[in-house]
């Protein structure tokens, strides 16, 4: 055990003595957040929306007037009708288009419910994203106001949302998932490997396999001060999208913290896995990167939806761990759900973390090759 | 070797400070056209320093120097084309054939492909090379390798080769065949300007310098030396100069 | 009690190329051995099959009379090693890098002090600054004192002297008699050929295969040919002269002076002194001397 800990203590050596280091571990993901939250909550500003009326009578011009003055949007153009709609989305100042059937408020009245259609520029999804789901609150506003009023039976408006472009975007502040995810695979994965085969390439690792420590003793040493280094980047994270940008966890921190650690034990694996094959710092970065990075950004649904790629990519996707955490993390954070919701995909990571963990140590040898 | 040979190499006051720390303190020495000069001195002090300024790689601090008739301040460029450089850490790239390397180092100095062509058979035929002109420089024993980057090294007809511990490691054979080149360059005109940690080798040179703590602490031929430290062998000079407390 | 090393028939190739082949090697208790030959020669793999890093192809491999390859656990305890790259972390200093291969031995500094207490003198006053600012010997002598914290029985060091100047080389032999008296045994390899002499015995090693293990004394006493050499003022002209020379068999440059072999050893003082003053060289010096080791070794390579 003494042995171990004076292990543990080289490596947290290691990392406080190296600046580029600490720059990665706590930098990078504080820069990354506050980037993708400035650059989203900078946008939401006078969007323009453009207005579909058939019906224009006097709840169609309150729900209008209720939007356009809530300080986000901005009236823009009256359409004279449904052929108009593709001409103003394509011309770029409108952002999104409020439709109301005919005969709006008749409808409401006898059949108690009737459907706004909003449909949004998919080009730009954080936009999209955030104006969908502001005017869906709204609505959701005036939703509440009908039902104080004297009004016979329960009225309901449900918005129907559309969005040209890109139909099944979903969810609002994606990118703080998507960040986490990327961030823990980029420093559990892309250190462990980078620092095994530095050993490797200073010789250092030979004078360790010529001593009594055991692989096991080895590889666990370079884990655990990653380990707590990621959770607290993790935590990081979470406290500065939630003292900058507001965004509370929904659902259960425990339940959040104990992804997190699974999350971060597979990304570790995964390094150790990719430092027995790489023999030196550059191959592993470059593997890291191509084959860990780029996968997680282009293809576990962090910035294109799963729903909207080829069919062969979904299925790559499907062997991309981070495409599951990221299901996770939206669920816990942003809709609040239990582990009831995602028990399937953490499953999916268990298995996943077993197996590295057992390739990395079988292929991590007790002597040299 | 006469005193009626031009200079090559002249050093006035070369002093090269990084910080506090005085890397080389008021180094002053010549080395002459055609001769063959060993600097020699203990790890850390001075050596690599030294012949990177003289390469025209770093600036001296302060300081008059200059190689091949160029300044150092102003001419690098001129001084780093007449110069060829070698040592043990990086001489030829490993994944390229023999005649690659050739191809590619010829091509950097500026020869025309179809001197280039020439000048190579020349080359492989003198080292017995030439069945091994597409084979991996990777897959050659040290003592080829070495050889055959001393004469890439001299390929363009510099006017001083610098050799930082050229032999290192190399078998003994492989090494004395080494040192033949050197003297045929030397014969050549071209002037040799020689680092090494093998103190037979320093017998071979004409002049030899002896470095400590950032001073020459000798100048002179290996026999004159001999005699003034009363030594058998230029390792006991050496001895006598790096740790004079230790004797 | 059993010999601290015993290779037996000991072979192992990396794809097509033989780095060992069939090496037979012992070498005692307590003794100084050093391994000789110069880069390539098949050191390094020797030195890993002892230190349990690599297993042999062919041939076994005991070591303080266990097993590298069933009994590595206990080997590794005993064995202390110096790879050839100083394994020192560059960004620690010279203290933590001491006291985490204690750690790493389960042990601690202070426990076995002593033993490295004259080596490490030599860097204490250094032992806050970073292994990767020290000079080449320091960090020879910080390798040196990391390798020996646990006590270890048997020494093994790969090429420690290489790069390392002429000064520093000395002290470190030095160092290693201090070491031998204290009841350790070392294996060491070099490629300077010199140090041959510092050995209680040594193993002439070229292209994989044991050329010959002896005492370096009597390495040089069965050295069966003649040897004479030979000096005049100009060097390069005496060297081409005498390959020109119908009866020579070998030239090679020994410092300030040629190395001649005849052929057949057949050739006298008196001829070499004639054909040389023909060939209007000054100050000519022709003697027979007994042979060096690295003269044997140029012979034994020259026989493979």
């Amino acid at each position: 055990m003494k042995r171990f800990l004076g292990f543990v203590k080289k490596e947290f050596i290691h990392i406080f003595r190296d600046y580029l280091t600490m720059i990665i571990l706590f930098g990078i993901p504080a820069i990354l957040v506050l980037l993708f939250g400035f650059v989203i909550s900078m946008e939401l500003k006078n969007i323009r929306v453009g207005v579909l009326d058939l019906s224009r009578d006097e709840v169609t011009q309150k729900i209008t007037d209720k939007i356009c003055s809530s300080g986000f949007f901005e009236r823009g153009k009256d359409l004279a009708g449904y052929h108009e709609l593709g001409a103003t989305l394509r011309g770029g100042k409108t952002k999104a288009i409020l439709i109301f059937g005919e005969d709006f408020s008749q409808r409401l009245l006898s059949e108690g419910t009737a459907a706004i259609s909003i449909i949004t520029d998919g080009s730009e999804p954080n936009v999209a994203t955030q104006t969908t789901n502001f005017i869906t609150a709204i609505i959701g506003d005036y939703n509440r106001e009908l039902a104080q009023t004297d009004m016979p039976g329960t009225l309901l408006v449900s918005p129907e949302v559309r969005m040209f472009y890109n139909p099944t975007l979903k969810s609002q502040f994606m990118f703080v998932p998507g960040v986490i995810t990327m961030i823990m695979i980029l420093i559990c994965a892309l250190m462990t490997s980078i620092t095994l085969t530095r050993e490797k390439e200073f010789g250092t690792m030979e004078a360790l396999l010529a001593s009594p420590l055991k692989p096991a003793q080895i590889i666990i040493g370079k884990v655990v001060p990653y380990f707590f280094l990621s959770l607290i980047d993790a935590i990081l994270i979470l406290l500065l999208s939630w003292l900058v940008f507001g965004l509370a966890v929904k659902g259960s921190i425990l339940l959040l913290l104990a992804e997190l650690m699974l999350y971060i034990l597979m990304s570790l694996s995964l390094g150790i896995l990719v430092s027995s094959i790489a023999k030196t710092m550059q191959q592993a970065i470059f593997v890291t990167l191509v084959g860990g990075m780029l996968p997680t950004v282009l293809l576990s649904g962090f910035i294109v939806p799963i729903e909207s790629m080829p069919e062969i990519y979904q299925w790559i996707s499907a062997i991309l761990p981070p495409r599951y955490f990221i299901v996770i993390l939206k669920n816990i954070m942003i809709k609040g759900t239990g582990l009831a919701f995602v028990w399937k995909e953490t499953l999916i990571l268990v298995s996943f973390t077993a197996f590295f963990i057992v390739i990395s140590l079988r292929s991590f040898k007790t002597r040299l090759q | 070797m006469g005193t009626e040979k031009e200079n090559i190499i002249t050093v006035r006051n070369l002093v090269k400070k990084f910080g506090s720390f005085i890397a080389n303190d008021n180094l002053s020495f010549e080395v002459k056209k055609g001769e063959i000069f060993g600097f020699l001195g203990a790890n850390g002090a001075g050596k690599t320093t030294a012949v990177r300024i003289l390469c025209g790689l770093s600036a001296p601090t302060s300081g008059e120097v200059k190689v091949a008739g160029f300044d150092i301040y102003g001419e690098t460029e001129k001084i780093k084309r007449n110069i060829g450089y070698m040592s043990q850490k990086f001489s030829l790239y490993e994944d390229l054939t023999v005649s690659e390397n050739i191809r590619l180092f010829g091509g950097i100095y500026g020869i025309s492909s179809r001197e280039i062509r020439e000048k190579q058979e020349i080359l492989l035929n003198r080292l017995g090379m030439n069945a091994l002109r597409n084979k991996l420089i990777a897959g050659l024993p040290l003592g080829w390798k070495q050889k055959l980057a001393f004469s890439i090294a001299i390929f363009h007809q510099p006017r001083i080769v610098f050799l930082d511990e050229p032999t290192g490691g190399v078998d003994p054979i492989a090494r004395r065949q080494f040192w033949e080149m050197i003297y045929e360059a030397s014969s050549e005109g071209i002037t040799v300007f020689v680092t090494t940690h093998y103190m037979d080798e320093a017998e071979y040179c004409d002049r030899i310098s002896i470095m400590s703590d950032g001073k020459i602490m000798a100048l002179d031929t290996p026999a004159e030396l001999k005699r003034i430290y009363t030594a058998r062998s230029v390792e006991e000079v050496f001895v006598k100069i790096a740790r004079p407390d230790k004797n | 009690m059993n010999k601290a090393i015993e290779s037996i028939k000991v072979s192992k190739r990396f794809g097509e190329v033989v780095a060992l082949d069939n090496v037979s090697l012992e070498v005692n208790r307590n003794e100084i051995f050093g391994l000789i030959g110069p880069d390539g020669a098949g050191k390094t793999t020797l030195f890993r099959i002892i230190t349990t890093l690599l297993l042999p192809d062919k041939g076994s491999m005991m070591v303080l009379g266990l097993d590298t390859h069933k009994q590595y656990r206990e080997l590794r305890k005993r064995i202390g090693y110096m790879p050839g790259r100083f394994s020192l972390y560059q960004d620690l200093t010279v203290e933590e890098n001491l006291s985490f291969y204690a750690t790493v031995y389960g042990t601690t500094v202070r426990q076995n002090f002593e033993l490295i207490a004259d080596i490490y003198s030599h860097i204490e006053p250094f032992k806050k600054r970073l292994a990767g600012q020290l000079s080449g010997g320091m960090k020879q002598k910080l390798a040196l004192s990391c390798a020996l914290i646990h006590k270890p029985e048997i020494l093994v060091l790969d090429e420690p002297t290489t790069g390392v100047d002429a000064v520093s080389r000395k002290e470190f032999w030095e160092m290693l008699k201090k070491l031998k008296e204290k009841g350790i045994t070392i294996l060491v390899s070099t490629p300077y050929m010199d140090e041959a002499s510092l050995c209680d015995r040594v193993a002439l090693i070229q292209g994989g295969k044991i050329m010959d293990v002896d005492t370096p004394r009597r390495i040089t006493e069965k050295f069966p040919r003649r040897i004479f050499h030979v000096s005049s003022d100009e060097m390069h002209r005496l060297i081409r002269d005498l390959h020109q020379f119908a009866k020579t068999d070998s030239v090679f440059a020994f410092g300030r002076y040629v190395h001649f072999t005849g052929i057949d050893d057949e050739v006298e003082t008196s001829e070499l002194d004639k054909y040389l003053s023909d060939q209007k060289h000054t100050n000519v010096l022709v003697e027979e001397i007994g042979p060096g080791i690295e003269d044997v070794f140029i012979n034994l390579m020259g026989q493979q």
